[in-house]
């Protein structure tokens, strides 16, 4: 287990290497100047400019500099927001989003397994069919629709009460954390809740659940010790991708939501090419994924000592 | 020793052989007859088929049909709703009017009898009064809501000054739609009486000759007389918020976001036959080493490199930035699929059937195609169907957050992006394209469930 998780890691060390050095050379593929604004007007300006930011450099020269810059932790300053470490920027508002997505996570994986389990219990009954229903509507309805439609109707709920029930966006309090989150984790929900419901199923006929039936065992104690308890493993499995897949919808809902995380700086980096923030970002957003994905493989050997890791 | 008395000689005679006895009754089915059948029988999987059909028409299709530029801003209808075609009425090319004086008869606080001098129309609303005893001068506001619960005029559109100029001509930007106007009488210390009177215009759309046709509403001289009512251009579905046809932007919108959805999945599943064919054919290092590349390409977050390769590849003037998104597209999906035709392959080529035609001579482009590649067909075209919603969303994501297509190009994301700054007094901005990409990726997802269930044998009878 030790070898193992040693092995994944080294192997997720090179893998940010390779996220940074494609970060790297892709940002200086891009056609156009990190300095085409107004603020390089002279000769003498853009010299210095190029100084500060280390332009001026041979562009190997400047990639040694930048992985020797991000081991150490340092991204270096914003182009556009001057004065600012990226660095300052990452740590205001990665814990933002790190909330938003822990949030979101819990709720889609409480509500994954809650309906799941409620559908396969009511195989081909009502229930069974409006959770699909609505299952295959959380999927196939894009994430920045479902954001603003649960901004839309967030207003006309507040409208027909009369007062603020919770706040439209911004952050802050817990009140302003609460439907980002859902909204946010609606997807996935649905995803965990499809598979939460074929893994029940196949459990409720195997050997086993059988075997707890024939000797006598109550029906509540089958189904949360012998059914549930087996058919949520491959929904932690996929916990791992679901990560993913939140950080990056993160992105979508910081923006409707107008909450001060990372997605949203990055996003706004992009579309204002502050390339130093592009970097940071990506290269921090990659190396977090990474290791996410690890700790959930590992902690899946944890949980189901049936699995033999490779 | 005695004979049983039941049996006869003839009972021993040699039995007649029937035929057919073990005939098999019904035509044999190949894999893909039997796959068919299969999703023939899929009733969900079917209409996906059908609707997906359907999109692929409504995209390639619908420019011969619908022959309306998606570009094509129509100034004189912006962010309007799914609607009849509208109609102008022409008449003639606007003229001073000199307005109406009278001398104050009624005593009172409030003008009597508001009223319209002429028919109002988009040209101009003339509005008289009678004229109210005392009073210095006169408001007049205009308002676009009935203003009579709490006393919201609306904007003043100005002073008639003098107790006996009781007309006032509005030409203000007048829309097709209702007014109220309201007229408030000014005392003898030039203060606003509180009391008002409010009388509604519904004001009809019209142009003289010569502003319809340089608007473009007709290209006939002679067809046009004052007094008629010229037909607009006609938006089904209604404008964005450029005033740009809906309908013929959807449809172009289909062919960017299908083809995108459509194109790139089936270039990085060719790849990736390519890739993971080689990979698990010739095995060993090679393997290994292909492998690992894989595994890094995998590992990079997905999103975030699809903005990075579009921020690379950069977006020229005049370019749609489909071709960049493409690329991007299958630079970062191609692993997955590489990674599952090695595995089949590897699989495969354990099978009895492959060592039996090895025995026989078989040369390894013959196994290749003979084999290996129609056993994973089935496979490969199940992944295909389910990377198509997949990409119908990275390419909406992507335009959501302004990375996509560059404007005018319309794709449903971007419109759905759009939409979305409207979507609180025009919802069918955010509605139509949003519903038009749901329908797609369900489509497909449902089309590749019931793929799945027809061509893979071992998902058979599971959920």
């Amino acid at each position: 287990m030790l070898a193992y998780t040693f092995k994944r890691l080294i192997q997720g060390v090179i893998t940010v290497w390779f996220i940074a050095t494609a970060t790297f050379f892709a940002m200086h593929a891009v056609p156009g100047d990190p300095l085409a604004n107004e603020r390089a007007t002279t000769e003498a300006i853009r010299k210095n400019l190029e100084a500060r930011y280390g332009l001026d450099r041979p562009v190997t020269e400047q990639y040694v500099l930048f992985l020797g810059n991000m081991m150490r932790g340092d991204f270096g300053i914003s182009f556009t927001q001057e004065n600012r470490r990226v660095n300052d920027i990452i740590r205001e508002s990665f814990p933002v989003s790190a909330t938003l997505g822990i949030l979101a996570v819990a709720f889609a994986a409480f509500g994954g397994v809650v309906w799941g389990a409620l559908t396969a219990i009511y195989r081909n009954r009502l229930p069974d069919l409006v959770i699909t229903f609505l299952v295959i509507l959380g999927i196939s309805v894009p994430g920045f629709v479902v954001a603003a439609l649960g901004q839309l109707a967030l207003v006309d709920i507040n409208a027909w009460l009369g007062f603020s029930l919770l706040p439209i966006a911004g952050w802050g309090s817990i009140r302003h954390m609460i439907v980002p989150s859902m909204v946010l984790g609606l997807g996935t929900m649905a995803y965990l809740t499809r598979l939460m419901r074929s893994s029940m199923l196949e459990i409720t006929n195997s050997d086993f659940i059988r075997t707890a039936r024939a000797k006598g065992l109550p029906p509540t104690r089958i189904f949360l010790k012998h059914q549930l308890r087996n058919a949520i493993l491959p929904v932690i499995t996929v916990l791992g991708p679901s990560i993913a897949a939140i950080t990056t919808g993160g992105f979508v809902v910081e923006l409707v939501f107008a909450i001060p995380g990372l997605g949203r700086s990055f996003v706004q980096s992009v579309q204002q090419l502050d390339y130093t923030v592009i970097m940071g970002t990506t290269v921090f957003y990659g190396a977090f994924l990474v290791f996410m994905v690890i700790v959930v493989d590992l902690l899946y050997g944890l949980i189901d000592p049936r699995v033999r890791l490779e | 020793m005695s004979t049983p008395a039941h049996l006869t000689p003839a009972d021993f005679a040699p039995a007649v052989m029937e035929r057919h006895v073990h005939a098999i009754s019904r035509p044999s089915l190949s894999y893909w007859q039997d796959a068919v059948r299969r999703l023939r029988a899929n009733w969900r999987a079917m209409t996906s088929l059908g609707v997906v059909i359907g999109l692929c028409i409504f995209a390639v299709a619908g420019p011969w049909i619908w022959q309306v530029d998606p570009a094509a801003q129509d100034v004189d209808q912006i962010s309007q709703g799914p609607s009849l075609p509208a109609t102008a009425l022409i008449v003639e090319p606007g003229t001073a009017w000199a307005g109406v004086t009278k001398e104050p008869t009624a005593s009172g606080d409030v003008v009597a009898n508001l009223r319209l001098a002429e028919p109002a129309t988009t040209q101009t609303v003339r509005l008289t009064w009678e004229p109210v005893v005392g009073a210095t001068g006169y408001v007049v506001y205009r308002s676009i809501y009935d203003p009579a619960p709490d006393r919201a005029l609306g904007l003043p559109l100005g002073d008639s000054l003098g107790a006996n100029r009781v007309s006032y001509e509005d030409r203000l930007d007048l829309k097709p739609q209702r007014y109220w106007y309201s007229v408030v009488v000014l005392d003898a210390n030039g203060a606003e009486q509180q009391a008002y009177e409010t009388f509604s215009v519904d004001v009809v759309r019209a142009a003289s000759i010569e502003e319809a046709q340089a608007r473009g509403w007709t290209t006939q001289d002679a067809a046009l007389t004052v007094g008629t009512q010229l037909t607009l251009p006609f938006h089904p579905l209604g404008t964005d918020y450029l005033g740009r046809d809906m309908l013929a932007r959807l449809i172009y919108g289909a062919r960017v976001s299908l083809f995108i959805g459509v194109v790139a999945p089936i270039l990085f599943v060719l790849i990736g036959i390519v890739y993971g064919s080689i990979a698990g054919f010739v095995g060993g290092r090679l393997d290994q080493v292909l492998m690992r590349f894989a595994e890094f390409v995998i590992a990079l977050p997905f999103l975030l490199f699809m903005i990075l390769f579009k921020i690379a590849f950069g977006i020229g003037p005049g370019e749609s930035g489909v071709i960049p998104m493409l690329v991007a597209l299958v630079i970062l999906d191609w692993p997955p699929t590489a990674r599952l035709v090695r595995g089949q392959i590897l699989q495969i080529r354990q099978e009895g059937y492959v060592s039996a035609s090895q025995l026989l001579g078989a040369k390894t482009g013959y196994l290749v195609f003979r084999h290996m590649i129609p056993n994973t067909l089935g496979v490969i075209l199940v992944t295909l169907t389910f990377a198509v919603p997949s990409a119908i969303f990275t390419e909406a994501f992507l335009s959501f957050i302004g990375m996509g297509v560059a404007p005018p190009t319309p794709s449903w994301g971007s419109m759905a992006n759009d939409g979305i700054r409207t979507m609180l007094s025009h919802p069918h901005e955010l509605i139509f394209p949003a519903v038009l990409i749901s329908i797609a990726v369900l489509a497909f997802n449902l089309l590749g469930d019931g793929l799945r269930d027809a061509l893979d044998v071992r998902m058979r009878g599971r959920e």
